[in-house]
């Protein structure tokens, strides 16, 4: 039975938690030299299956067969030992070392004891040739951005003989040119032989990558598709129920404008932005990453300093720099990082609820306690939050739900502006649908929103006008009907192209 | 991920609330052992006197872990709550003493000493960027040299008004026990009821996150670390009362048992985590093991390697447990 170019093959998986019944049959196979795509909303199961297969969980029960022979993997190391590389969204790297070292860390050539740094540094060159990034192997991580620093993870793989790749969700943070370099190095590697694990929400990238896709809903492995499926299709059996419409955008009169920015700066990082977003008003931010759209929305949000220029929020100004004038006058920030910046993830759902309403809820010091979680109770009922409860963690909720938690607290706040930065990143379609149907209620009341999204398809569908950024400057404005992919772009790269500086490898790095 | 969490267990009755309070809770757990293995080892452990000595005996340390457990919440260190307790209690008995100031007036003297000494620890943190554990390293320095400087490096005596918190109160109840537990009950309600309480944990879980949902991060920490001198302060009073003089040298060493109060009493190091019931009875069981090994008559040196081994196990098992 066993076929000579089959990696690996996994039959009838299941893994429960306490309370959770995590997988449950699920199969899947993988040949030498194909992408194989893991479909499926997030808690469908699919980071409980890798991790299966990275050594971090075992299954409960089902067979895990490794080139024909049955394996039980225990731990890291036989993951390693059997040619099954992982790699993360959180990438596993020592900053303050230097791409060679994260390469080979643990396994440093060594002469006499000592570590061989010029047969280090030439092995690494090597790999990084293969993966065919150009970074130096002497660099310090800290020092690149994030998709060099996927290179160097996936360097790092093919140090360790990989012969079974597992990407979770690789394009999430790359930009579109980034993102068209990854594949060039995935096709590489596929026909090197390397059987690779894809997993990934952008149903485009299916069709432009994947071999087989396999469908995973609610810890069961549904169905295996061809890539060439369509997307409607793979939708349908990832939701198991058709998506009636991606975008559900409906669009109103804009009303007032609410908030004003004029002439914002801070120099080196974004100059002269000037935007209006008006009530019942979706504008988009659209922009590669890197162009400086969070750190206006963050200057504007009074979370850092700018130099020069007004923020107005109903004509009456704002004081710089100062996040508790913005919040009195009604803005909200949801921000791109919503472990890092927008939760408490020790702390539960209620606790997270009632963050940003805690000192209006306080009397004489003293805080409301009944009336923050009857708070809290209303808004997770009205977000359809799904948790087991209010005192759940708010750190063990599907990524989606976390995202409603941090809105809820700002809704829970009277937010009149609320900025969204990159909400829908790392969420699943339904959870997403969802989210642009809050958005759409937003405005229908009167609400302003101000979204930040490297989505294309995202920002084009939901904005009622999109103001591209490019190189820290607004490069032009967009209306509904006139933004299209190639519209957006051509203004994205359009300072690069007048300015003519090395800007193709603008690299921001993010503090994690 | 599509969480359907059983309900809470069938087993009912008061063993089942029992077992869970236990296995909720590592270090009640092992206060428990150590107490019921210190009653066979010494037949005079479990005397009313005796257990009211540990009472006493926990009741400084205590008080300073209470203070400590609001700054460990939100992710900070107090190096400096021996040095200000010192502090505190000699700037009482130099201006009530040697000064002849109105005893009450010294007394708020003493708590605005602690409660200066926090705020500025909180300054240079907020502030000068310090980490806590510099600045607060530097505090420990100031508070015990100007408590040198204040007292010329000999004992002060305290007013007798005061050293009465020494006493007990019926013949009985040691005061200092009373003021323990009035501060422990102030320490819960601060962090479970009170806008201060609940920014701790915020700020000790995410602080970004707590600065971008609009609490005043900096000004915060100030009000916190004034807290823990504050407490400093009454740690300071009460043993300075018990030994009827303010000793320039007192509470050395004191914030180190704070700290590990604070610690095995079930908080993190990295914040967000901590309740005022854990650091009481980490607390506790450091001083039943001091008074179980006095009373056992294991020297003083012995004592030392037995509590630091303690204090390694009691967080190991509540790490074991907790990944578990």
């Amino acid at each position: 039975m066993s076929n000579p170019d089959e990696l690996l093959r996994i039959e009838g998986i299941r893994k429960t938690f306490p309370g959770v019944v995590a997988l449950d049959s699920v199969d899947f196979d993988l040949r030498r030299g194909e992408v194989h795509v893991l479909l499926g909303e997030n808690g469908a199961g699919k980071s409980t299956l890798i991790k299966m297969l990275s050594g971090a969980y075992r299954p409960d029960s089902g067979r895990i067969t490794v080139g024909g022979k049955e394996v039980r993997i225990q731990g890291a190391q036989d993951s390693e030992r059997l040619g099954i590389a992982t790699i993360y969204q959180e990438f596993n790297l020592v900053p303050d070392l230097t791409v060679a070292e994260n390469i080979f860390l643990g396994r440093q050539p060594r002469r006499f004891g000592f570590i061989d740094r010029k047969r280090m540094n030439s092995g690494a060159a090597e790999l990084l040739a293969r993966v065919g990034v150009d970074v130096d192997p002497r660099t310090k991580v800290r020092e690149l951005g994030i998709a060099r620093l996927q290179m160097v993870e996936i360097a790092k793989a093919l140090s360790l003989d990989a012969r079974v790749l597992i990407m979770d969700e690789p394009t999430a943070v790359l930009t579109t040119e980034e993102v068209d370099k990854l594949f060039r190095i995935v096709r590489k590697l596929r026909e090197d032989g390397v059987g690779i694990v894809f997993i990934t929400h952008h149903l485009e990238e299916i069709a432009a990558l994947g071999d087989r896709v396999t469908v995973l809903r609610d810890g069961r492995s549904i169905d295996q598709v061809p890539a060439s499926t369509p997307e409607d299709e793979l939708v349908r059996l990832m939701v198991g129920r058709s998506i009636e419409q991606q975008y559900p955008r409906e669009r109103g009169d804009a009303g007032a404008p609410l908030l004003k920015v004029r002439g914002l700066t801070r120099a080196g990082t974004f100059h002269d932005v000037d935007l209006e977003v008006r009530a019942g008003e979706v504008v988009g931010l659209a922009g590669l990453v890197g162009a400086g759209r969070t750190e206006v929305v963050r200057a504007v949000f009074g979370a850092d300093p700018y130099d020069s220029g007004t923020v107005e929020v109903q004509g009456k100004p704002l004081r710089r720099h100062d996040v508790n004038a913005a919040m009195d006058a009604g803005i909200g920030l949801v921000p791109e990082d919503r472990k890092g910046q927008g939760l408490v993830l020790d702390a539960t759902v209620q606790e997270n609820l009632g963050l940003v309403t805690l000192g209006r809820a306080s009397r004489a010091g003293f805080v409301d306690r009944a009336g923050q979680r009857r708070a809290a109770a209303t808004i997770s009922e009205q977000l359809k939050v799904r948790m087991a409860g209010l005192h759940q963690r708010v750190g063990t909720l599907s990524g989606g739900n976390q995202q409603k938690v941090v809105i809820g607290k700002w809704l829970l706040a009277d937010t009149k502006v609320l900025i969204l930065d990159e909400p829908t990143r790392g969420i699943d379609v339904g959870a997403k649908v969802e989210i642009y149907q809050l958005i759409n209620e937003l405005t229908a009341s009167g609400h302003a929103v101000l979204m930040i999204s490297s989505d294309l398809p995202e920002v084009l569908g939901m904005s009622d006008r999109v103001l591209v950024m490019s190189q820290g400057r607004i490069a032009g404005e967009l209306a509904a009907q006139d933004a299209t992919q190639d519209a957006v772009m051509a203004l994205a790269v359009s300072a690069a192209a007048t300015t003519n500086t090395a800007v193709k490898d603008v690299e921001v790095s993010r503090g994690h | 991920m599509a969480t359907d969490t059983l309900k809470s267990s069938t087993d009912t009755g008061r063993a089942a609330v029992l077992r869970r309070m236990l296995s909720d809770n590592g270090a009640l757990t092992a206060l428990i052992v150590l107490a019921v293995a210190m009653s066979f080892l010494s037949g005079d452990f479990l005397a009313t006197q005796n257990l009211l000595n540990v009472g006493v005996q926990a009741a400084v340390t205590a008080i300073l872990a209470f203070g400590v457990t609001f700054v460990i919440v939100s992710a900070g260190i107090d190096l400096s709550v021996g040095s200000v307790a010192a502090l505190s209690a000699t700037v009482l008995a130099y201006t009530a003493t040697t000064q002849g100031l109105p005893v009450w007036i010294s007394v708020l003297l003493a708590l605005a000493t602690g409660v200066a000494c926090g705020l500025v620890s909180g300054a240079l943190i907020s502030f000068g960027k310090l980490p806590p554990f510099i600045a607060t390293l530097a505090m420990l320095s100031v508070g015990r040299g100007l408590s040198l400087v204040i007292s010329q490096g000999s004992p002060i005596a305290f007013p007798d008004s005061v050293s009465r918190l020494g006493t007990t109160i019926g013949g009985w109840l040691p005061v200092p026990v009373l003021v323990m537990i009035v501060m422990g009950l102030i320490t819960a309600v601060v962090l479970n009821r009170t806008y201060i309480g609940r920014t701790m944990y915020a700020i000790g879980g995410n602080e970004e996150a707590a600065r971008l949902s609009g609490i005043r991060v900096k000004r915060q920490k100030l009000v916190i670390y004034a807290l823990a001198g504050g407490f400093a302060a009454v740690a300071g009073i009460v043993l300075a009362s018990r030994l009827a003089s303010a000793q320039p040298q007192a509470a050395s060493g004191y914030e180190l048992d704070a700290i590990a109060a604070v610690v095995i009493g079930g908080a993190s190091l990295s914040g967000g985590v901590g309740k005022a019931s854990g650091t009481l009875i980490g607390a506790l069981i450091l001083a039943v093991l001091r008074n179980g090994l006095n009373l056992l008559s294991v020297s003083a040196f012995w004592q030392q390697v037995v509590i630091g081994v303690v204090i390694a196990l009691a967080v190991l098992v509540d790490t074991l447990r907790r990944r578990a």
